[in-house]
């Protein structure tokens, strides 16, 4: 067996052994959840539309930054926090458990919202 | 308008007639009053008249030294308000270069880039470089600290700062002091300086004398101009109470990309054009985003500050300057400096 060929197979294995590893994580098993729902959130002239959201758990948010100008999407909890987003730049969280997540924009911090997970 | 101002202006308008604009300073006004679109927005305060007296005085002798401020570059900005801002930015520079008296230094009172990039940085070092005045002095915009808390800018611009960026200088006896106000920003909020940045200026000022000049510069005003918009600082009213036994304050701030200025005794508080792109005046758009002119208007707002200081008067002239060559329109706060905006067109 020539030494590429051995590389190959070793790679094979690692890539083998990570998949079942991840098939055994708790995040997998909450794919197999009925709710795969996404919403979306729009920022349009420094406002986050709509202000409050409402979603289920398991709901992943997409937030779409449609301004000139960069935006971030930060959790005022700390639970989330996105890079800097210029136009047309997403950033999404799925929301794995209830509560009320209450997040602002840390370039323009006027820019506040909240995502409600029931 | 509060008793304070008229006195102020009053006082002004004294000044000038004992000054005795001749004819050609005052036809010279005239003509920046007729280019005085970007002044009427500006404050309500009659500058052109504080300005004549300013220029009068600058006719034959300029001040003992001056400076210039620019804002606002937004370098990597790409959008239809203004598709190549390092062109315009370089127009600035081009302009400082003209000035019949060299300025000492420059001042950058932020948001040189759009997106914190180190390219975006490079660019703008490159275009600086061309700049007569070799001293720059910078305070960060939120712009410029949008990666890793600022690491980026902090690396190129920072040095020898404490915290987030801050620091003083003193030059030719005029005690100059750059404020950062756009890092650690809150919730809710706007501009914010910080227990830590507070603390550190209130010893920094201690111990001066009530007459040395002194110039706060940051990039978010440090006064509060339209709280829907973000345009003010939360803690600013403490940094100001630490410069009220001061004779002469100027207060320097970018961010708003338009003039606007107040005087409340012996602080005049002045924000500059960009050089990249125009913002709507408070309140008069959905929201603060870029504002779009026709392309053959908008050098006309967009533009460079001259700062005066005149040890005479013991006072600052600021004139403002389109890119331009079509006018400027200028204030004075009757002590202190005369700041001169330049629009570039």
């Amino acid at each position: 067996m020539t030494t590429k060929k051995m590389w190959i197979v070793g790679l094979a294995t690692t890539v083998m052994i990570a998949m079942l590893l991840l098939a055994g994580t708790p995040s997998s098993a909450a794919n197999h959840q009925p709710s795969e729902a996404s919403a979306d959130v729009k920022i349009d002239n420094f406002s986050f539309g709509p202000q409050t959201l409402t979603v289920s758990v398991g709901t992943t948010v997409v937030w779409t930054n449609r301004d000139d100008i960069p935006h971030t999407v930060v959790s005022t909890e700390g639970v989330f926090k996105s890079k800097v987003r210029d136009t047309d730049e997403m950033f999404s969280y799925t929301f794995t458990k209830a509560g009320t997540y209450p997040y602002f924009c840390s370039v323009h911090p006027k820019m506040t919202g909240k995502v409600v997970v029931q | 308008m509060t008793t304070k101002k008229h006195n102020l202006i009053d006082q002004n308008l004294q000044d000038l007639n004992n000054d005795g604009v001749d004819r050609r300073g005052f036809l010279k006004c005239m003509a920046w009053a007729g280019t005085g679109l970007v002044w009427t927005m500006s404050g309500g305060i009659p500058a052109s008249r504080a300005f004549a007296k300013v220029y009068g005085r600058h006719a034959g002798k300029v001040g003992d030294f001056s400076f210039v401020q620019i804002s606002d570059s937004h370098i990597g900005f790409n959008k239809p308000a203004n598709p190549d801002v390092t062109a315009t930015l370089q127009t600035a520079i081009n302009k400082i270069n003209a000035m019949p008296h060299k300025p000492d230094f420059i001042i950058h009172t932020g948001d040189l880039s759009q997106l914190s990039k180190p390219s975006e940085f490079d660019t703008l070092d490159q275009a600086l470089k061309g700049a007569a005045a070799k001293q720059i002095y910078f305070v960060p915009g939120e712009h410029d600290m949008l990666t890793d808390n600022g690491e980026e800018y902090l690396q190129r611009y920072g040095k020898g700062t404490k915290g987030s960026g801050w620091y003083s200088f003193d030059h030719k006896g005029v005690h100059f002091v750059g404020l950062v106000n756009v890092a650690n920003l809150k919730a809710g909020g706007m501009g914010s300086l910080g227990h830590e940045q507070l603390e550190w200026l209130e010893g920094d000022l201690k111990g001066r004398s009530a007459s040395t000049p002194i110039v706060l510069f940051a990039h978010i005003p440090l006064w509060t101009i339209y709280p829907d918009w973000g345009w003010g600082t939360d803690d600013s009213e403490q940094a100001l109470s630490y410069v009220k036994r001061f004779g002469s304050v100027t207060v320097l701030n970018g961010h708003i990309h338009q003039i606007m200025q107040k005087i409340e005794g012996k602080v005049s508080f002045h924000t500059a054009m960009s050089t990249a792109f125009p913002q709507p005046a408070p309140g008069t758009a959905p929201s603060a985003g870029p504002m779009k002119v026709p392309a053959d208007q908008l050098q006309r707002v967009l533009g460079i500050t001259d700062v005066n200081y005149l040890v005479s008067g013991s006072s600052l002239a600021i004139v403002d300057s389109p890119l331009g060559d079509s006018g400027s329109s200028a204030s004075g706060s009757g002590r202190g400096l005369a700041v001169v905006d330049s629009l570039f067109g």
